[in-house]
């Protein structure tokens, strides 16, 4: 794809995010437009997966940790293709596999996240098997910055270099804000890229919203090596739509009609 | 009838307490404004303590102000308080016989649309099985208050389960509560149905109701106190009316159906027995209304299990 398809690609995802949440009046609007632009590098312009073969053994894994996140990775599965875009409008029906955080019922979806600090080691695991069982794909895991306050993402981040696996990514949301204020506010994560490097991580900074850069750096990794490796990723909360950038209420407000309209509005120049 | 919203009413009783007594101070772990304690943080700054999105390490910490002297109140969403932090909870709290008060948010279907991962129906059993702990769910706004005090004047681990959002006003400002005291708020000799929470309790009162008007006349038992149980009161109504209903809104396997189960077995007392709570099922997303339904707890089922126990 080229790049002006990416970012008409990350736009349509936005305004399907918009209406999704609009529509059934629930979801986390600042979480899944914050991770937008990283999941369209991903799905459509770097993993190696087929919506027509979402069980693949070959292919690519991605665990959206940060599960509370879901329309984001929905839209994007829809948009690529792993599922039909008119399931969206029943998110958050009662028989609609599109609940709040993600399961596996949903194609494309490789663990069930939303508790935040379990998929980082999910995927040391996937990355694990792989390595065992001599497989070359990769896997990439997007946990927030918030989500890193859990302890469980150092024990990952500590096997992850112990079990030399560099067919991992980890990639940080880090839009700095969390449930209700700012991740410096309620509780410092930083120095995050030395803290990743002193566990033995290969770490690079990169523009989350750039899909340019985000495509560069992930063409750079050195998947085979032996390193794991951290991409921080700088992003902005409710990125997309001016009113919701770095409000912390968009964590989980709902917008009202009028609001969503003028979102759509934004998101279709 | 009267609502109030459970979360003001434990952020209210947690900053008159503050007032009272120093030592009091409140953990959560990134909910605090989900969790009502922000109001308490604002009220006292100095002793609220957000831990982050790391309920392990909360109840941990809470463990270590316990030690220190302190009497640490820590919330979070109930299934975190449990299954999260369920081993700090159960050797560093308890173990160590500590004061740690736990409190868990948005039990059971009053985890709405957060759906499977966050609605705690297995809290109960799990916490029912750590030796000595005291285990209270509140059935309304006044209740809770009464729990949260003697939760502060109890030398010992509590887990208290408590929805957010409003829930009706059952008591009066002037009832009293105790540890292992359940309360009857009907009386009727041709059935006890015992119920625990807010939902339960008020689905139960609607069950009797709806009997009453077929002539069969049930009393509603508010169990409140999971552990230590009102064996009395409990056996007492077993007795005299010969059936007995349980209703929780959590797994009925090791809850407290199982609990009323092993009490009126091991009394030898002869009577009917049906249990009403979720049957090994995991947690999905709806409305209150919807999922009450959908698992099969409501008022309805109530009122049936009644009748099937002839
Ligand atoms: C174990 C756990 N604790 C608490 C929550 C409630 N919760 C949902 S989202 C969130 C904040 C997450 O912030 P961050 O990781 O920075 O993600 P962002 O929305 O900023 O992308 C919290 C505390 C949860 N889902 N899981
Ligand atoms: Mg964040």
């Amino acid at each position: 794809m080229e790049m002006h398809e990416l970012e008409t690609a990350a736009r349509e995802i936005r305004r399907s995010i918009v209406a999704t949440i609009a529509r059934a009046k629930g979801g986390h609007m600042g979480a899944s437009l914050s991770e937008v632009d990283i999941l369209t590098a991903l799905f459509f312009g770097f993993m190696r997966c087929d919506p027509a073969a979402p069980e693949d053994p070959e292919r690519d894994r991605f665990i959206l940790s940060k599960g509370h996140g879901s329309e984001g990775l929905y839209c994007s599965l829809a948009h690529r293709g792993y599922f039909p875009q008119a399931m969206l409008d029943d998110y958050l029906g009662h028989d609609s596999p599109l609940t709040i955080h993600p399961t596996r019922h949903t194609p494309g979806v490789e663990m069930n996240t939303g508790a935040l600090g379990h998929g980082f080691s999910n995927a040391v695991g996937v990355a694990l098997s792989a390595k065992k069982s001599g497989r070359r794909f990769r896997t990439f895991v997007l946990t927030g910055d918030g989500e890193l306050q859990e302890g469980t993402n150092w024990e990952a981040a500590m096997a992850a270099a112990h079990f030399k696996l560099g067919n991992l990514v980890v990639i940080v949301d880090n839009n700095r804000l969390q449930l209700a204020d700012t991740v410096e506010n309620t509780m410092r994560i930083e120095p995050l890229g030395r803290k990743f490097e002193a566990f033995g991580f290969e770490v690079r900074g990169v523009d989350g919203h750039s899909i340019g850069e985000l495509l560069g750096v992930l063409g750079g990794l050195d998947y085979e090596g032996e390193r794991p490796h951290a991409i921080i990723a700088h992003t902005v909360k409710g990125r997309g739509v001016s009113f919701m950038e770095g409000v912390p209420e968009w964590h989980h407000r709902i917008p009202t009609g009028e609001e969503a309209a003028r979102a759509l509005e934004e998101l279709s120049k | 009838m009267e609502k109030k919203e459970m979360r003001a009413v434990y952020a209210e009783t947690l900053i008159d307490l503050a007032r009272e007594n120093p030592d009091i101070v409140v953990l959560d772990a990134d909910l605090m404004k989900a969790n009502g304690t922000a109001a308490f943080a604002k009220a006292f700054p100095d002793r609220a303590v957000d831990c982050g999105v790391a309920e392990a390490n909360m109840v941990g910490v809470a463990s270590g102000l316990s030690a220190a002297g302190k009497i640490p109140f820590a919330s979070t969403f109930a299934c975190f308080a449990s299954r999260r932090a369920y081993d700090q909870f159960f050797l560093s709290a308890n173990y160590a016989r500590l004061n740690v008060k736990l409190v868990g948010t948005d039990p059971g279907v009053t985890a709405k649309y957060n759906g499977g991962t966050h609605m705690p129906f297995e809290d109960l059993a799990l916490m029912r099985v750590i030796p000595g702990l005291t285990i209270v769910e509140p059935s309304d706004p006044t209740s809770l208050a009464g729990f949260v005090r003697l939760a502060a004047a109890h030398r010992g681990c509590v887990y208290m389960r408590m929805p957010r959002t409003a829930a009706n006003v059952l008591y009066g400002a002037a009832e009293t509560f105790a540890f292992g005291k359940a309360k009857v708020l009907r009386e009727g000799g041709d059935a006890a149905i015992v119920a625990l929470g807010s939902v339960m309790v008020n689905e139960a009162l609607a069950a009797a109701e709806a009997l009453a008007a077929e002539g069969t006349h049930a009393a509603v038992i508010d169990a409140l106190s999971l552990k230590p149980l009102d064996l009395d009161t409990l056996l007492r109504y077993a007795r005299s009316t010969g059936r007995v209903v349980t209703c929780e809104n959590a797994q009925i396997a090791g809850g407290l159906g199982g609990a009323v189960a092993e009490a009126i077995l091991e009394a030898g007392v002869a009577a009917k027995f049906a249990r009403i709570g979720i049957r090994d099922e995991f947690g999905e997303v709806g409305t209150v209304e919807y999922l009450i339904e959908r698992y099969g707890i409501t008022a309805a089922h109530i009122a049936a299990a009644v009748r099937s126990l002839t």
